[in-house]
């Protein structure tokens, strides 16, 4: 059902095309409409297949991208996360392994001291911490007997929660470092605990075992922005970091973001689970894109491509299709009404030579009559009275003799549908045309002027097609002038093969547009009354005669049409070759 | 040379009579009949020197006339008498045999000229005889 809807929008809106318009319009309406549906057939899939093709490619570059970036960061939190396990790990194995009393004693720190350095990377000082908060034994670098840490933070958070490992700082130190301390209890259930320093070398290597390219950066960062690591992009330790993280979540996340130049980034970041440290991988996109912005320009211009190559050739095919759709058309149309003008003229020269044929019968008596009142007047006596009747029976045969004119006329006129060639005298049968119009140019007060060579050779031709010709155009002539005005036939040679006859009015004129398509079918500028039909027939007529018919006009000074013809027509001579 | 002796031929009584009299007053003889059959009859009986014959007319037309003439081997020269629509038929008749062709409305002098050349174009085959 909506399938059928669909269907019937489509045609009634793209393939219906009022019959009333004007034929230029219909022909406009006819191609923009075709053009639409082409263009809409073939870009719309274009269209659904670069996009589909856009997104795929996107995804799949994501994922083959992106995802060696989480598992890249992942893997080095759990590297720092081992790291700091293991150190914490380490300590609470000794405050397990020694009492209270043995670490109090500095030989025995020191000793422990000297085999973690040995062991473990990073490990600078360690020192024991009563319950008060005073550090009541340290082997290391510094002389940090009898410290007290009671107003630390540190030292209330691992009472809470047994460890603790701290943000980087300088300390008494003025270096980078990283303090953790895990608490035990001796014998009597007194609290007392065991703290470490490492420098945050170690930290360094990791980052550097990722082996990021040169653009990219990694750094830790603490949950107040604090950069626990130097970064390349934002600054050394301790500074604020310029970009905000978000907060919570175990796993590794990806997001995008700008940096402070304006290019876009790739931010991977992964919270540790015991500290506050998250691990920050920053990679611009260009770089993790590149191939992506390549793929994507190439998309593009692939798509555009198409597209104008489909839209030239779209627009020529459719060009092609119209202008076939209408010659044909028009053909078929200038045939159907040249067929039915030729019946029409058939018809009516069937009627003249009928009329004509019996006119000539009873004029035929009257002559006779008269002939024979002037016999009788002849022979006899020479009154006054019978040279008067002579005079009159005289104007009666004056009288037959162009009655039988205008029936001779007639029916040459009629015979015009016959198609004859005979050799004929060009300026004999302009002014047969001019006798059709004598009267029309007198009541009009038109001046008719005939500048007829009377030295022109005689032409093989269709008499009645060339009266046609002539009549159409000095009819055309006599329409476009005021009364008044001046008509002009002149015929001349041209060459040794042709003949040319000028027809010049000094009416209207046309407009270069109006000239350019004088010759089509339909085209009229006499609306309302003319059938556009007269040039076009006589435009036909002409070239089958072997002839050629030009126009030049200019609007208020007048039009002059020229004919010319050869002196055998293209028929005759192939007649004569067979 | 004996009186020219002339059979006009036409459906329009009005054309015969007046151009048998205008005839008669040039000193031609003339006989007049408005239907192929009373021309053929006269031709037997009283032929002429020459036949004045109109192309068109009802039953027998001025062709179909010729036509018998010829099957009935009878030579007397023949002009016809045509409208000027009906060029071919008189075209179509001197190849029956028809000396010549004039249109209608015809001018007399004329005739009389073409006549009397059909009668002299006729004469050797009549001194043949």
């Amino acid at each position: 059902m909506q399938f059928q809807k669909l269907r019937d929008f489509i045609s009634n809106k793209f393939f219906v095309i009022p019959e009333a318009s004007s034929s230029p319009e219909r022909y406009k309406a006819l191609r923009r409409n075709i053009t639409i549906l082409m263009l809409f057939v073939t870009i719309i899939p274009l269209a659904l297949m670069a996009t589909i093709n856009y997104y795929q490619y996107k995804n799949s570059l994501q994922s083959e991208v992106i995802n060696p970036l989480r598992i890249l960061t992942n893997k080095t939190k759990l590297s720092f996360e081992l790291f700091l396990e293991e150190r914490i790990s380490t300590l609470k194995f000794i405050t397990s392994a020694y009492s209270y009393e043995e670490l109090n004693d500095e030989n025995i720190i020191n000793d422990i001291l000297i085999v973690l350095k040995k062991e473990f990377d990073g490990f600078i000082d360690i020192g024991l911490i009563d319950d008060k908060g005073i550090q009541i034994s340290y082997a290391g670098p510094y002389s940090l007997e009898e410290k007290d840490y009671s107003n630390q933070p540190w030292f209330h958070k691992v009472i809470l929660d047994g460890d603790h490992i701290s943000n980087v700082f300088l300390g008494y130190r003025k270096f980078p470092h990283v303090a953790i301390a895990v608490q035990s209890y001796s014998d009597d259930s007194c609290c007392w605990m065991l703290r470490a320093t490492i420098d945050t070398k170690k930290y360094n290597e990791l980052i550097a075992a990722m082996q990021l390219e040169p653009l990219s950066d990694a750094f830790l960062v603490n949950n107040e922005g604090i950069l626990q690591t130097r970064s390349r992009l934002f600054g050394n330790e301790l500074e604020p970091c310029p970009i905000e993280i978000p907060v919570g979540g175990g796993e590794t996340n990806i997001i995008e973001a700008t940096d402070n130049e304006g290019n876009e980034i790739f931010i991977a970041y992964s919270h540790f689970v015991d500290t506050d440290y998250t691990l920050v991988v920053v990679k611009p996109s260009s770089l993790i894109l590149k191939t992506w912005f390549t793929f994507r320009t190439e998309i593009f211009f692939i798509f555009v491509g198409s597209v104008l190559i489909i839209m030239i050739i779209v627009f020529k095919l459719t060009d092609i299709q119209v202008n076939r759709i209408r010659q044909a058309e028009e053909k078929h149309e200038l045939a159907f009404r040249e067929l039915e003008h030729s019946q029409k003229l058939s018809s009516i020269g069937r009627l003249a030579a009928g009329v004509a044929h019996e006119i000539n019968n009873p004029l035929a008596i009257i002559n006779q009559k008269a002939g024979l009142l002037q016999d009788i007047l002849t022979s006899g006596s020479g009154s006054s009275n019978s040279e008067r009747l002579l005079k009159v029976t005289q104007s009666i045969v004056q009288s037959v003799d162009r009655c039988s004119v205008i029936t001779h006329r007639l029916l040459g006129f009629a015979r015009r549908m016959d198609v004859e060639y005979e050799e004929l005298d060009i300026n004999e049968v302009i002014n047969d045309v001019f006798g059709f119009l004598d009267q029309l140019a007198l009541h009009r007060n038109i001046k008719i002027e005939r500048k007829l060579d009377d030295s022109l050779p005689k032409i093989s031709s269709d008499r009645g097609q060339l009266q046609q010709v002539f009549l159409n155009i000095l009819s055309n002539a006599y329409a476009a002038v005021d009364e008044g005005g001046s008509v002009c036939v002149e015929s001349y040679p041209k060459g040794e093969e042709n003949i040319c006859i000028a027809i010049k009015d000094d009416g209207k004129g046309m407009s270069k547009e109006e000239m350019s398509r004088i010759f089509e079918p339909f085209f009229t500028t006499k609306i309302g009354y003319g059938t556009g039909l007269g040039l076009p027939i006589t435009y036909g007529i002409v070239n089958k005669l072997g002839g050629k018919i030009s126009v030049d006009s200019e609007e208020g000074i007048g039009s002059t049409f020229t004919i010319c013809l050869p002196l055998k027509s293209k028929s005759i001579k192939i007649e004569n070759n067979e | 040379m004996n009186k020219l002796k002339v059979l006009i031929v036409d459906d329009e009584q009005d054309l015969v009579s007046t151009l048998g009299e205008r005839l008669e007053m040039r000193g031609i003889q003339t006989q007049v009949c408005t239907d192929g059959i009373c021309a053929l009859d006269i031709m037997k009986k009283n032929p002429p020197n020459v036949v004045v014959l109109d192309v068109i007319m009802p039953g027998m037309g001025g062709l179909e006339v010729l036509d018998v003439m010829n099957s009935m081997n009878i030579k007397i020269p023949v002009v016809l008498l045509t409208g000027y629509g009906s060029k071919k038929k008189g075209e179509e008749g001197i190849k029956k045999g028809a000396y010549d062709y004039l249109m209608k409305p015809m001018d007399i002098d004329e005739l009389i000229s073409v006549m009397k050349e059909a009668i002299n174009s006729n004469d050797p085959q009549e001194n043949g005889n």
